[in-house]
């Protein structure tokens, strides 16, 4: 204990902790709580019964009610310790209830028929997982559809983003012709329109092309992006000319130059964007809003959003989606980690 | 992977290398660009040119062909107002309700979440241990879809949630948070800086980590307290960074929309609409489709973006020059 209080206190030199550094790890301290909190709150929350998510004030940790299966009766019996009266001290298991009274039976004798009341006893709970919510969206939703359509659409928009993108860029950043600076300047111009103030021309355009309600209305409009053109553009004009000039006199077609040479050595920032493309078309929500509204279409977050509306109270069900909608991302998170903040970092966002 | 590829790449050669024979080596460029280019024209060109259209023609069908001119209706009916301040007198008062929303949510989510990104990032600047752990612990809530943050923080701030159990037990009491305008509008403004101030944080402690050491040890012989040095150092040289940062923080923030319209769906009452859900309602879930009056909403919201960009390059230009 004492070395790991050497550790954390340890400072560059001085021998007592200024109160900056204290003021440092407790803002630090309260940023894990306020970051992480929230999100663990949710993970635990979404492994509680319905009765213990109705609990107030909640407990930390999810509890259901033990149960025990007689001989006799079709369903297991909930099992209720007595604070009071004349069975106090034992487990109980109840029967039936009426009113303020409980039909029970010990466990241990069950041919006799006991009656209680119920302010004498309380709930024999135990420490329990409940899966169920996550087996239960396989069940009552068609939670594989949408996750289907979020998949498909993710992987699908990524892969024509990469491939389009990449070709902008090569063309942009080792080609001398007329009006490539026109088409740069046009490059920044896209910047300017985000899709949030195009939506009714977008949704013209998208419907008369018939995409509307289709999966490939959310494809399609997102794949030209300028962030995508601009940081593979920065990144391929540092590619040596030479390497290619080779490559010519041996007479490499444009396109085997563009997919044996530049792809493979701009795969870094390839990877870069790659991520953000896939975390952009995983979250995305306006767009698919609009062009998708038959629920079999929908994607996660839409399900999602569509849920929380119409099950105001199983919040059971929301619960364990949301954690199976933010997943996915989360895992890729983590193993990407350190790319995802250079990349954030180098585009400024999208 | 290259399994796929591979075969696909090959397929697309053949044409490519036709392509490269009819038109030379250098012009092979616009076959390159021309993908990206149709993709450009028709999904983000042609749209601003028909959204004019839309603007300016009535009636609730999408097909260009079926709807009236009106010229400047649209704009006359969004803009018929006695009091430009006072939402009420105004005909079209759910627009100027989501206006004057916005502008108080861009004020005050960009305040506080610029400031809040500043202090974590010089915090997470200082020589502490496991910077990198606590770099992603600020960078996470990133990712999360905004549906998700919406979802998480509406479970937390439920009647029966875990906030108010915790107020109930200090003895402050609990509140039923968003039924309430002030405090809905409050924690959209909350959960909006908690979900986007990690990247801005990513941002700054880039713009900080380039400020040179020396100056710091210079500012240390010359015995300056931590405050000073903050404000003759550190600033002034983060101060291009924290225009980038103000001015992309404008732009998103202008276009909130999905996190907040999935946390309170723009109420209670119109307390948390802002400009993007109006254009959504208006165009897309109302019953008539008023899409004219979406689209002139839409050019006013463009006009406002398109100065932003500009300043934005205007920066970054200059950041570069410099």
């Amino acid at each position: 204990m004492g070395r790991v209080w050497t550790f954390l206190t340890a400072t560059r030199g001085s021998a007592r902790l200024h109160w900056t550094d204290w003021f440092s790890y407790g803002y630090l301290t309260l940023g894990i709580f306020l970051m992480f909190g929230p999100v663990v709150w949710l993970l635990i929350s979404s492994f509680k019964t319905e009765a213990d998510l109705q609990r107030f004030p909640p407990t930390l940790l999810p509890y259901a009610q033990q149960t025990v299966e007689l001989e006799g009766y079709d369903e297991p019996l909930p099992l209720f310790l007595m604070t009071a009266g004349e069975y106090e001290g034992a487990t109980l298991a109840q029967l039936r209830r009426v009113g303020n009274r409980a039909q029970m039976v010990d466990p241990l004798n069950p041919g006799e028929r006991l009656q209680v009341n119920i302010a004498n006893r309380e709930p024999v709970e135990e420490f329990s997982l409940a899966t169920e919510n996550y087996t239960s969206l396989f069940e009552r939703f068609n939670f594989l559809r949408f996750f289907w359509n979020s998949t498909f659409i993710t992987v699908m928009a990524t892969a024509l983003m990469l491939l389009v993108n990449s070709m902008a860029a090569f063309a942009l950043s080792k080609y001398e012709f007329r009006g490539r600076t026109a088409v740069l300047l046009m490059v920044v111009g896209t910047l300017m329109i985000p899709q949030t103030v195009v939506l009714v021309p977008l949704f013209l355009i998208v419907t008369e092309l018939g995409m509307f309600n289709s999966l490939w209305g959310v494809i399609i409009p997102g794949a030209a992006t300028p962030t995508g053109v601009f940081l593979l553009r920065q990144y391929m004009i540092t590619i040596p000319d030479e390497i290619l000039d080779a490559a010519r006199m041996d007479k490499a077609s444009e396109w085997k130059i563009f997919w044996r040479i530049i792809i493979p050595l701009s795969a870094p920032a390839i990877a870069v964007l790659a991520i953000l493309a896939i975390m952009w078309r995983w979250n995305d929500f306006l767009w698919p809003l609009i062009v998708l509204t038959r629920t079999e279409n929908f994607t996660l977050q839409l399900a999602l959003n569509s849920f929380q509306g119409e099950l105001q109270t199983d919040w059971s069900s929301i619960l364990a989606m949301t954690v199976l909608t933010l997943l996915p991302i989360s895992l890729v998170f983590m193993f990407l980690q350190k790319y995802i903040a250079t990349g954030i970092a180098s585009t400024g966002g999208k | 992977m290259l399994q796929i590829i591979s075969p696909i790449m090959r397929v697309i050669e053949v044409p490519m290398l036709a392509l490269q024979r009819m038109l030379g080596t250098n012009k092979i460029a616009w076959v390159f660009l021309l993908p990206n280019l149709i993709l450009f024209g028709l999904f983000a060109f042609l749209p601003v040119i028909l959204n004019v259209f839309y603007a300016m023609t009535g009636g609730d069908n999408v097909l260009l062909e079926a709807r009236p001119f009106v010229g400047a209706q649209n704009f006359g009916t969004l803009t018929e107002c006695d009091n430009f301040l006072d939402p009420n007198t105004c005909r079209e008062d759910k627009f100027w309700r989501a206006v004057w929303n916005t502008c108080w949510f861009v004020v005050l989510q960009v305040g506080f979440m610029v400031g809040f990104s500043l202090l974590t990032a010089i915090i997470l600047n200082r020589d502490i241990r496991a910077r990198g752990f606590f770099r992603s612990v600020f960078f996470f809530p990133v990712l999360l879809s905004p549906v998700v943050v919406a979802l998480i923080w509406k479970w937390i701030l439920q009647r029966e949630g875990v906030l108010n159990a915790f107020l109930d037990w200090t003895g402050v009491g609990g509140y039923n948070w968003l039924v309430d305008a002030n405090w809905a509008f409050t924690w959209a403004v909350f959960i909006s800086v908690w979900a986007h101030m990690g990247f801005y944080t990513l941002i700054l402690l880039a713009g900080l980590q380039a400020i040179p050491r020396d100056v710091y040890e210079a500012a240390m012989m010359d015995r300056a307290n931590p405050w000073r040095t903050f404000r003759r150092i550190t600033l002034p040289l983060l101060s291009p960074t924290m225009l980038v940062v103000v001015v992309l923080a404008l732009i998103k923030g202008v276009q909130t929309f999905d996190e907040v319209y999935a946390f309170t769906g723009g109420g209670p009452g119109t307390a948390t609409t802002f400009i993007i859900q109006y254009i959504y309602e208006e165009g897309f879930a109302g019953a008539p489709r008023l899409f004219g009056l979406a689209a002139a909403a839409s050019l006013l919201v463009a006009g406002v973006l398109v100065v932003l960009t500009l300043i934005q390059l205007w920066i970054n230009r200059r950041n570069v020059d410099g």
